[in-house]
């Protein structure tokens, strides 16, 4: 098995992360734009991007800000969105759980969508996973770094890419990239279109509620497949 | 409540949450379907994020041959089955949106 170097990881975590700013950078910016236009000050606007680091959430947050919503509310609604989190976090967990508890913190702060796909897409790949943590903080902290730049520019000098350019397209496109090649039998397959079939189907559902309900019940007819196929 | 106040409670529940698992799985004894429900978490989170995109691009269902998004990200899974290869299935799903739009008349 062949072992990569901890360089060698983390720039193959940075390259592999690259694509996925086309789709972040306009985020960035439409988040830092949206945050100064809510009346959030420079330094809280930007702030919020390394406190809370979690792009969908921080744009609802902005606007509830903006709207003179009651603090309790908005603190609810960043957790409900983000407890997608907790799925990714238990997914990586068996792939961490040999480091060090400073390695785990950080990691566990840099876990976003992107900078979890592309990492647990690696993971799952064949040859010697020791350095692999590597790849992860590599592609982890690409996506912090260009989502507080984004932030700043949005702050500075507002969201200026043409809203007919689809740079947010670029999401879905990496998304798909990774999971049709992870797909590997039946019980993968029934997951992912049980799971994308509800997600459309509850896309109205407030605060990303429908993208964790479709995530579980996916999960849950894979193991079914699973069961009946043994 | 504060601004900053709210956003280092956010701050942490949000930290908390991504470190939830990553902490307490060796440290709690999980039932091996969960071990096993793991694998299932990529393919399944992620087809939730991404087949709303193609099928309602502006918040609403949109399932029709006029939908530039649906019809690029059909091609685009097409590509990724067939080369595996990631910056070519962004490219040519890319190109495919730019085509199908022009086509269509959106620009």
């Amino acid at each position: 098995m062949i072992l990569k170097t901890r360089t060698q990881e983390f720039w193959n975590g940075v390259r592999d992360e690259a694509p996925i700013l086309l789709g972040v950078v306009p985020f960035g910016l439409v988040f830092g734009a949206l945050a100064i236009s809510a009346h959030l000050s420079t330094l809280a606007a930007q702030a919020m991007s390394s406190i809370i680091f979690a792009g969908a959430s921080q744009i609802i947050a902005a606007q509830l800000v903006g709207t003179g919503t009651s603090g309790l509310v908005i603190l609810m609604v960043v957790f409900v969105v983000n407890l997608r989190h907790a799925l990714y976090s238990a997914s990586v967990a068996p792939h961490v759980k040999d480091l060090k508890t400073g390695w785990k913190l950080l990691l566990a702060y840099l876990l976003t969508d992107e900078a979890y796909a592309v990492s647990i897409m690696h993971y799952d790949r064949d040859g010697d996973p020791r350095n692999r943590h590597w790849y992860f903080f590599g592609a982890g902290l690409t996506l912090w770094s260009s989502w507080q730049v984004s932030t700043a520019i949005g702050i500075f000098i507002g969201a200026q890419i043409p809203a007919s350019w689809p740079l947010d397209f670029v999401l879905p496109l990496t998304f798909i990239a990774l999971v049709v090649p992870a797909i590997k039998d039946r019980a993968g397959l029934a997951a992912a279109l049980v799971a994308g079939l509800i997600g459309l189907l509850a896309v109205n559902f407030p605060y990303k509620t429908g993208l964790l309900a479709a995530a579980l019940i996916g999960i849950v007819t894979g193991l079914v497949i699973e069961g009946r196929q043994k | 409540m504060n601004i900053w106040l709210i956003m280092i409670i956010a701050g942490l529940a949000t930290f908390a949450t991504r470190l939830s698992f990553i902490l307490l799985l060796d440290r709690i004894r999980v039932p091996d379907w969960f071990r096993r429900g793991l694998c299932y978490v990529p393919v399944a989170v992620l087809s939730a994020i991404i087949l709303p995109e193609l099928t309602s691009p502006t918040g609403s269902l949109f399932l029709s041959w006029r939908n530039p998004q649906l019809l690029a990200g059909m091609v685009a899974i097409l590509v990724a089955w067939r080369t595996k290869n990631v910056l070519l299935t962004i490219a040519v799903g890319m190109a495919a949106l730019l085509a199908i739009k022009l086509v269509l008349g959106y620009f």
